[in-house]
């Protein structure tokens, strides 16, 4: 799977991206929708590290969160529900030049895609995948989704969530060579900034769950939490989030954790009171799928033409007998 | 090419006196034992040597359904035919004519499937007379019995023993002893016997090659020995190099030669020998093999892979294929090239696995929800395995569409030899394009007669759009106003039309025109046309047509149907019969391909069908061909 050529050509201009380069059309997603935090935080990380826009891809499944990459002036792949994951693993696989992200949803990554996400958690190919986690079906309007709170009324549990939800980072953090987990919230963008930046800087699987508010069905579900910064736990780290001063002074309820105690990484992911926001976990040395297949020569006529030969003659019969 | 070095030795001793030659147009030949006793590896081995030879054969595998059936079952038979003659064969044929069984009852497995010709040669193990379980004793004495008694030609051969002569452990080393038998039945030389048996263990130590080829020189030797029967069939070696796979490895080799990179597929019978074969091969010409988590992944991998440059290929069977309708569908409708090869069992649900079928010819031209246009091959051939690859790769690529390529069961396992393919350039893909997209090109910039569009690969500069399954416009752009839906389904359906302006005619096999023609799909070719072949032989008006491509149809099908009084298919799918007492020309179920001549060319067109997840025997079509022209 060699990459293109033109990869190791030199650009002979300079060529500078602006916040705006990365923006197309104006999103349709409701006023005060988290996704709206979320583009904009990913625009940022575009600029900042100046991603080329024809080398980033931007990968979704169904679902309000999956209309991410109509926003972003990248190449986007807006596919099935549930799909994303497998879809970006082939581009990955293909082209391991290619920035690639996935945007999924509660409903598309943890209920119709969960095998998906199981797998690809163990592949851990180099992708920034982040759980636009708003705890209901917003595109359908608003059915129980496997995150939503036991004892929700939705249109589909009128009597009340009958289960009680799945937790997105105690199951990743349960998934041998997971490499990559972090939870941030839409709330605090300098965190969801951040926290993706460091995301897309990871070489390996990221998944970065985004607590998210749904004004259209789940209004004010999220307030007491908005509302009272004390219920936040924010996690700090030198190899993780170094808050701001700005941040540490409205954030107090903080914990030194270390991303490469996993143990204490999966404790916390079971904490939903305060919400613990910054990286729970972050090996950097997981072996990658892309590279664990990777076939690093260059193939050519010459070589198919070959190796094609020698298969030929394993199983010819004929006058050379 | 069987070079391996074996000790030359001499041959057995020289043939009895006064055993005679029969000399023979063909013979098929039946090897069967309990699954794990190596009857496929005997039976495939003599196809291997009588291919050297010079004969034409086809084999075909005898799969019982389980891995590990119950001993000495009637439906534990697992083994090998071969069809063996003095011309090129291209179907297993009928009934056998010599049956090798290992025990009594896997013998009359095949007895009660009607496999066997009435009074042929059967070469019976028979350690089970003396068998020490008194009910297995008398089990054998009762179906020798019956069999002698029935005008069948027994012998028993003493195979373990005569194996425990040589090794300890007979039940591993009986299909050599086996071979050996064979070989000197039907007059093979015997150092191609060892060659065959050093390249069968070519990963084993020498000792188990040595231990193999003593076996198979004493089953050669108690045969001249003991057995009257000697034959030959006279042999013409090929002019050109051949080569002998089965049709899943002929999907392989293919797929090497497409310059197609990855295959994506998760586990499902009859489909996996052909990914287990590129697992191993693959990686030489920087291919990769991605055992994915279901079917579903498995496809949309593919799909990612296609759409980040290279056409991708996810080979499955019928559930698989299931599975796969909605990713299908993404793939029609963001035209992204990708191959889905659909190794069609028996259906539906999970049916019958290891046995053929064609059941899925509709929902491959039909499948997946709304209009979703494809293109529908299938491969008639082993060889058409292995070009089909090619074909379905280029098409993919040059009409931005889904190329669905079924075989069946029948070709998976079988074998027949063809021309060794001579590699050609122009079947790889253009390297992946990375060049700026000029200025004012749209994602969909349909052409307004073909339909056809430019395909945008990411990483090429100024592309950047966001592809999407939903309706969209001419810039990618989600658009639900009537007139783009109308615009995008058209111009997805006219690439179809475009394909098929470039598709010949098939050829009709007999006369263009006379009072009936023979209609079939797949992997029944070989089976009809020799049908054909023996009806025309008593000077009856009949031909064939065989059909490669059933989406889109080629241009003249019409014509051809038109020089005959009466049409029909042949098909190894399900259709109704008028013999049944609430089925009329009303309510009739017609078989697959009948259903879409019926459609396209308003022609009455009648059908014969049968699914008992077998080949469609030769004798069986002439019989119906013989009624229909009745």
């Amino acid at each position: 799977m060699a990459a293109p050529v033109s990869v190791c050509l030199l650009r002979l201009e300079d060529e500078h991206y602006a916040l705006g380069d990365y923006q197309r059309g104006i999103s349709r997603w409701c006023t005060g929708c988290g996704d709206n935090a979320i583009l904009t935080a990913v625009q940022r990380l575009c600029r900042d590290d100046q991603l080329a826009p024809e080398k980033t891809v931007f990968v979704s499944g169904i679902g309000c969160s999956s209309r991410f990459p109509h926003y972003m002036n990248v190449y986007g792949f807006h596919g099935v529900h549930g799909r994303a994951l497998p879809v970006a693993e082939g581009i990955k696989m293909t082209r391991p030049d290619l920035n690639v992200f996935v945007s999924t949803g509660d409903g598309d990554c943890c209920s119709i895609g969960t095998a998906h996400w199981i797998h690809a958690i163990r592949y851990n190919m180099d992708m920034t995948v982040v759980l636009h986690d708003n705890q209901v079906y917003g595109l359908t309007k608003m059915q129980v989704s496997p995150t939503s709170p036991h004892g929700l009324k939705t249109k589909t549990t009128p009597r009340g969530a009958y289960l009680q939800p799945l937790n997105p980072l105690t199951v990743t953090l349960g998934i041998s060579n997971v490499s990559f987990v972090a939870q941030t919230v839409d709330w605090i963008p300098e965190l969801l900034h951040e926290t993706i930046s460091l995301a897309f800087r990871h070489k390996g699987f990221s998944f970065v769950r985004v607590l998210q508010r749904c004004p259209e069905y789940l209004p004010g579900a999220f307030d007491p939490w908005v509302k009272d910064p004390g219920r936040t736990l924010l996690l700090v780290h030198k190899d993780g989030i170094e808050p701001s001063a700005g941040l540490s002074k409205t954030y107090r309820n903080q914990e030194e954790h270390d991303p490469l105690n996993l143990d204490r990484a999966r404790e916390i992911a079971s904490i939903t009171d305060p919400i613990p926001v910054g990286v729970l976990y972050w090996k950097r040395d997981v072996p990658r799928y892309e590279d664990i297949r990777d076939t690093t020569r260059l193939y050519t006529a010459d070589t198919i033409k070959a190796a094609l030969e020698k298969e030929f003659d394993k199983f010819t019969i004929g006058p050379a007998d | 090419m069987l070079n391996k070095v074996v000790n030359e030795k001499q041959p057995a001793r020289s043939a009895v006196a006064g055993k005679s030659v029969v000399m023979l147009e063909e013979h098929i030949v039946e090897v069967v034992s309990d699954s794990g006793e190596g009857a496929q590896k005997c039976g495939q081995s003599f196809g291997s040597i009588a291919a050297r030879t010079g004969n034409g054969i086809w084999t075909v595998e005898i799969i019982p359904a389980e891995i590990q059936p119950p001993a000495r079952s009637m439906a534990g038979a697992s083994g090998n035919r071969v069809r063996l003659a003095s011309q090129a064969v291209s179907n297993v044929g009928d009934e056998a004519d010599l049956v090798v069984a290992f025990n009594e009852q896997v013998l009359l497995g095949r007895l009660w499937a009607n496999e066997l010709k009435p009074g042929c040669i059967i070469l019976l193990e028979s350690k089970w007379a003396t068998d020490q379980d008194r009910e297995i004793a008398t089990s054998y004495a009762r179906a020798y019995a019956k069999l002698v008694d029935e005008g069948y030609r027994v012998y028993e051969v003493p195979m373990e023993a005569e194996c425990l002569k040589l090794v300890a452990d007979a039940r591993r080393g009986k299909n050599m002893f086996v071979l050996g038998l064979l070989c000197n039945m039907y007059s093979f030389d015997l150092q191609m016997g060892r060659e065959q048996v050093a390249f069968v263990f070519a990963n084993k130590d020498a000792s188990v090659i040595d231990a193999n080829v003593r076996l198979l020189e004493a089953g050669y030797a108690w045969a001249e020995a003991n057995l009257d029967l000697k034959f030959r069939i006279p042999a013409s070696k090929a002019r050109e190099p051949q080569i002998v796979v089965n049709g899943n490895i002929a999907l392989g080799l293919g797929v090497l030669a497409s310059g197609m990179e990855i295959c994506a597929m998760y586990p499902i019978t009859p489909a996996t020998s052909a990914s287990h074969y590129l697992s191993d091969v693959f990686e030489q010409v920087g291919g990769l093999v991605h055992q994915a988590e279901d079917e579903i992944a498995a496809c949309s991998f593919a799909i990612g892979a296609s759409y980040a440059g290279k056409c991708a290929v996810t080979i499955t069977s019928g559930p698989g294929y299931s599975l796969k309708q909605e990713a299908i569908g993404l793939a029609v409708m963001a035209e992204i090239p990708l191959v889905v090869v659909n190794v069609q069992r028996g259906g539906p649900c999970t049916g019958q696995p290891t046995k053929a079928e064609q059941g899925d010819l509709l929902s491959a031209c039909f499948g997946s929800h709304g209009d979703a246009p494809k293109v529908v091959m299938a491969a008639a051939t082993i060889e058409d395995c292995f070009y089909s690859m090619i074909t379905a790769r280029r098409i993919a690529e040059l009409f931005n569409m889904v190329v669905i390529v079924l075989t069946d069961a029948n070709l998976a396992t079988a074998q027949q030899p063809f021309l060794r393919p001579r590699f050609d350039e122009a079947w790889l893909a253009p390297p992946t394009d990375q060049g700026a997209v000029p200025e004012g090109v749209k994602p969909y910039d349909w052409d307004a007669r073909t339909g056809l569009a430019r395909r945008f690969i990411p990483g090429q500069p100024s592309g950047m759009h966001c592809l999407t399954g939903l309706a969209h416009d001419r810039n990618s752009h989600v658009a639900y106003d009537p007139q783009s839906n109308e615009d995008g389904i058209r111009h997805r359906s006219l690439k179809l039309a475009a394909l098929q302006k470039t598709l010949k005619t098939p050829s009709v096999y007999g006369d263009e025109e006379g009072e009936l023609l023979v209609v079939g799909w797949g992997s029944t070719k070989g089976a009809i046309e020799e049908a054909v072949d023996r009806v025309r032989a008593d000077r009856k008006k009949v031909s064939s047509l065989h059909m490669r491509f059933l989406q889109p149809m080629p241009s003249g099908v019409k014509q051809v149907l038109q020089g005959f009084d009466k049409v029909m298919t042949v098909e190894n799918s399900w259709s109704d019969s008028l013999d049944d007492e609430i089925i009329d020309e009303d309510n009739r179920r017609f078989s697959n391909l009948a259903w879409l001549l019926r459609a396209r060319y308003l022609i009455d067109i009648d059908c014969w069908s049968e699914v008992m997840g077998q080949p469609t025997k030769p004798g069986t079509i002439a019989r119906i061909i013989r009624e229909k022209l009745q």
